[in-house]
């Protein structure tokens, strides 16, 4: 700060703390519905403090049998498919691109941009716009309802091979020179001295595509229909729609709670690679 | 592009890139191709047969005003969404970046929602905004306000537009911090000395200054609005009541696999992918142009 105002610090911190607290609301407002009980939760107002019905509400979600009247895979199993869902696509994502970026980079080969322009496309077309020939694909492939149709239409990723492209470059010559010299080939050289130079850029990629692949939503919704392949994001819409006959508010918050708990946790205790990958990617 | 030292010709390079142009090729090219050939066929009302139209799908869509709708709808809905969270985060960067102590705090305490998947975000949104139990409409009853998006289609859309922002704010707030802290501070003191007061330096200085990140994040904001904001739609309104808040993104998901439009679902697709090229050269561009200054 340049000037010493105590009138302008007070003002900064005013408007900082309701812009966290306008923030955080939403978030407040779900944690205060899983602590209470669903007869609670059915009468208007709506609490704003907790109460005191927060494990019960986490066992009965984690372990129990889901909302009353409804089919659904219990929630440990859905948070387990999509923790192997967002390892699937975070690992998957980062060897294809490392190894993709590490040919384009170190060897001069015939239709080398062609491949670069192909990897390139990819950025251009999100699985959004291309969903039906894509579920085509998946079926004929019969990888429905696998852990393989969950992550791996997924992984292709242009971003990330453009990432590791850039860090190639950054490294010194000297160093293929000299692994040369001492008689190292193209593949000692990657895992020896490539791999370890970029360590702190493949955590910090792992971390967003950590996040991207747990929030996953519209492929998990298309491509399963068995219960057992549930991911817990998936789950709230299924939820919310049977809200509407019987609102087990309680549970359904719980449940959004548990889904968001990890990635959230995973972008507060790893900022500072966060922030580095989102600023590395998006550039 | 290429190291001035590099390996010699082999197998050994293809077979590096093979798994990525594998994937690539199957699960983005050929199905991108496929919905460009549908995008020229029309199924006939049993299913039984097609027909090669040419552009006809694209002549439907363009006199259908449904779908013209829908294209003024996403027009407004991520035009409000970006205005939206970057108004906000650029008002919570530009305060954040005047604290010294507490920075990291507030730092950390602003950028979580970025973790929250969209869907997440439409269920903490309606939830909070249920007609009969939110505690919004409660509060907003005694303002003489009847809340209910299940009925009114105006107050689905805002509760749709409210959701998207929110999410998006931690991302804005995150490369608004950052651009204005890339601001040398002799600068900043140099108004200082010359007597501009703390609002005057941020419109007359920082704002200008950090102009590039403005549009590059106009760019990010829209494509998130139209792509990424389909799991927000799909649990607070689903494109309703009617029709009015039924993005382009919804509407192909909607016409495909609900309508069983094949060839017009296709259309639209192929619509969006123009969309995503246009939005993706013109960040390109910027990014070299910002490589320059």
């Amino acid at each position: 700060m340049v000037e010493h105002r105590p009138l302008t610090a007070f003002l900064t911190h005013l408007v900082l703390i309701l812009g966290v607290i306008a923030i955080a609301l939403p978030v407040w407002i779900t944690f205060v519905a899983s602590t209470h009980d669903e007869l609670r939760m059915n009468q208007a107002p709506l609490p704003l403090w907790p109460g005191e019905y927060f494990l019960e509400n986490m066992k009965q979600t984690l372990f129990g049998s889901g909302l009353s009247g409804t089919e659904s895979a219990p929630v440990w199993l859905m948070l387990l498919n999509s923790l192997a869902m967002a390892l699937m696509i975070s690992t998957g994502k980062i060897a294809i691109s490392l190894l993709s970026a590490f040919a384009i980079v170190y060897f001069k080969f015939p239709f080398r941009m062609g491949f670069f322009w192909m990897i390139f496309i990819t950025l251009m077309l999100p699985v959004e716009v291309r969903i039906l020939p894509t579920f085509e694909v998946v079926a004929n492939l019969g990888m429905l309802n696998s852990y393989w149709g969950l992550s791996i239409p997924l992984i292709a990723s242009a971003t990330a091979t453009f990432m590791f492209r850039q860090v190639f470059l950054t490294v010194p010559d000297e160093l293929l020179e000299s692994a040369r010299i001492d008689g190292a080939g193209p593949l000692r050289f990657f895992f020896d001295i490539l791999l370890p130079l970029s360590r702190t850029n493949i955590a910090a990629l792992f971390v967003i595509l950590f996040i991207f692949g747990w929030n996953q939503y519209l492929w998990p919704l298309l491509i399963t229909t068995d219960t057992s392949m549930t991911t817990i994001v998936m789950s709230i819409k299924q939820m919310l729609e049977a809200a509407e006959q019987s609102p087990q508010w309680n549970i359904i918050m719980t449940t959004a709670l548990l889904a968001m708990i990890p990635p959230v946790f995973v972008v507060i205790a790893m900022q500072k690679l966060f922030v580095q990958g989102l600023t590395e990617t998006d550039k | 592009m290429l190291k001035r030292v590099h390996f010699p010709t082999s197998a050994l390079p293809y077979l590096l890139v093979a798994p990525q142009i594998l994937i690539t090729l199957v699960f983005f090219i050929w199905p991108a191709s496929q919905a460009m050939y549908q995008s020229f066929l029309i199924e006939d009302a049993f299913g039984l047969g097609t027909e090669f139209v040419w552009f006809e799908n694209f002549q439907i869509l363009a006199t259908d005003h449904h779908y013209l709708a829908s294209f003024q709808r996403t027009a407004v809905f991520s035009v409000l969404v970006a205005a939206l969270s970057m108004g906000f985060a650029l008002i919570l960067a530009g305060f954040a970046q005047r604290v010294v102590r507490g920075a990291m705090f507030y730092r950390t305490m602003l950028i979580w929602p970025y973790a929250v998947a969209p869907v997440l975000a439409g269920a903490l949104w309606v939830f909070m905004f249920n007609p009969t139990l939110g505690i919004f409409p409660y509060f907003l009853e005694f303002a003489g306000i009847t809340w209910n998006h299940y009925l009114n289609g105006t107050q689905a859309m805002a509760l749709v537009i409210l959701a998207a922002a929110w999410k998006q704010v931690a991302y804005n707030f995150l490369f608004y911090l950052a651009a204005m802290q890339s601001i040398p501070n002799s600068v900043i003191e140099a108004a200082a000395i010359d007597g501009a007061g703390p609002a005057r330096r941020f419109w007359t200085i920082i704002f200008p200054l950090i102009s590039p990140t403005t549009f590059f994040l106009l760019v990010i904001n829209m494509v998130y609005a139209f792509f990424e904001t389909f799991g927000i739609i799909h649990a607070v309104t689903q494109g309703g009541p009617g029709t009015s808040t039924t993005i382009l993104v919804y509407k192909v998901f909607n016409d495909g696999f609900v309508g069983l439009d094949l060839g017009g679902s296709a259309a639209q697709s192929v619509v969006l992918m123009v969309l995503v090229i246009a939005m993706t050269v013109v960040q390109f561009r910027f990014v070299e142009r910002k490589v320059a200054y």
